[in-house]
């Protein structure tokens, strides 16, 4: 139910009184309201629920964190021994 | 695709692993809250790949799951009339009532329909004004926007044949339910990603502090996961009550403001009884009074509703955490996804259903 993946808008357009998105999820294309989105422009990756655009991600954040997950036990992987491939 | 093939690295999932494993030095007992959580755990085997001190609990954040009985007794009542064209996220129409579920009745002939977003069912209200449209508005605070959207539509549009069947339940209140249980094991919680996405965390920042543990607000993919459990161990075995946001692409502290002026604007607070669990004050949303007409439990005058549950279904200790499905006995042979006793193996968020998927039908002997 709170599933909700994150897409990129290629179309804003308004359809009776309310601001509207397609969105591209790596393929699929899907309408989403973007009313309470007010920040997403078009090349945003949005955070997409029920047809409801939720949250603008954040490139900077995604970046920090991956890195940082990235360089977890970097040192350690000096010591680990060799797998046999 | 961006943003979820990067975080089911395996790679970067087993640097995560390791640390894990070098910082537990005891049990710990942590509590997925939500139930898309425990689907991507259960499928990607997070909880097999953790060092065997660590236990993962599975929460209560399935809204089908917990859905009242009398509600969806009360969504069969509505769809069985005629005139009336119920629709209802797909999830919902297997789960047994009382006597039957959505989809039989769709068999027998009642007008049910799946929609993939609310505002879906009030456009098709416009378009058959002939017909009684009802939506099943379910859900936790991520769904709540979407619901509160369809409904300021439909009045600010004048579309008097929609009407919605709330249901909706809040996550906080959930947690410190289980807190305040007096068989309560969980001592640290990876908070609901999508949940906080539209409320921020600033609720769960007192919650941490009130009941001194560690909450780490998580996401679903599997790096997420595993970065949540990191993060609420290093707590843990820190001895530091802390609320942390591991899911910081997508949650900020204040959450979609607009969104939850959105949801205020069309719902208020009331006591809801969760399946399985029982009555919880202040946990659930109802239509605010200016919006009653739009109710449509009021438009159909469905009243109080005698249930009926499956005595052999243990789906509310599985929803608090007490037991894992593979506990049932009926588990697998007298309950399954095709002919489900409770809706914990409906929804693909449930436990039941997420274990049956994955082939979990068994404890496994060693661990």
């Amino acid at each position: 139910m709170c599933l909700a993946i994150p897409g990129k808008v290629i179309e804003v357009f308004q359809d009776r009184g309310l601001r509207m998105a397609r969105v591209d999820f790596g393929g699929t294309v899907k309408k989403a309201c973007l009313e309470q989105l007010p920040e997403a422009v078009l090349g945003d990756y949005v955070l997409v629920h029920v047809g409801f655009a939720l949250s603008v991600v954040d490139p900077a954040e995604a970046e920090r964190t991956y890195r940082f997950l990235e360089e977890l036990g970097q040192l350690d992987e000096i010591h680990m021994p060799e797998g046999p491939a | 695709m961006k943003y979820l093939d990067e975080y089911r690295d395996g790679r970067v999932a087993a640097k995560i692993l390791s640390e894990i494993e070098r910082v537990t030095t005891r049990a710990w007992t942590l509590m997925e809250v939500c139930g898309g959580q425990t689907h991507s755990i259960v499928k990607h085997g997070v909880d097999r790949m953790l060092p065997s001190q660590i236990e993962l609990v599975h929460g209560p954040g399935c809204p089908v799951c917990v859905t009242p009985l009398e509600q969806i007794d009360k969504a069969h009542a509505i769809a069985r009339r005629p005139g009336v064209t119920f629709t209802s996220f797909g999830d919902m129409l297997r789960v047994p009532g009382s006597h039957t579920d959505l989809l039989r009745l769709k068999s027998e002939g009642a007008d049910v329909r799946i929609v993939y977003a609310p505002l879906d069912a009030v456009r098709l209200a416009q378009q058959h004004p002939d017909r009684e449209v009802v939506f099943f508005a379910i859900g936790f605070e991520t769904t709540a926007p979407a619901n509160a959207l369809a409904v300021t539509q439909a009045a600010a549009l004048g579309i008097k044949n929609f009407s919605m069947l709330v249901s909706h339940v809040l996550v906080p209140p959930a947690i410190a339910a289980v807190l305040q249980s007096p068989g309560n094991r969980v001592q640290g919680f990876l908070g609901p990603g999508h949940v906080c996405t539209v409320m921020g965390y600033r609720e769960y920042e007192a919650l941490a502090a009130h009941f001194q543990v560690p909450i780490v607000i998580t996401g679903f993919e599997p790096v997420d996961l595993l970065d949540g459990v990191l993060r609420t161990v290093r707590l843990l075995e820190a001895g530091e009550v802390e609320l942390q946001n591991q899911y910081s692409r997508i949650v900020t502290r204040t959450g979609n403001v607009a969104a939850q002026r959105l949801v205020w604007s069309a719902f208020e607070v009331c006591d809801r009884k969760w399946r399985g669990i029982g009555t919880i004050p202040k946990s659930g949303l109802r239509l605010r009074y200016e919006l009653q007409e739009y109710d449509a439990e009021r438009r159909f005058d469905v009243g109080a509703m005698e249930t009926l549950e499956p005595a052999a279904c243990i789906s509310g200790q599985i929803l608090r955490g007490l037991k894992k499905p593979h506990d049932c006995p009926a588990f697998g042979s007298a309950c399954t996804p095709e002919r489900p006793l409770g809706a914990t193996m409906v929804s693909a968020e449930g436990a039941c259903a997420a274990y049956f998927a994955y082939g979990r039908h068994r404890q496994e002997a060693t661990r």
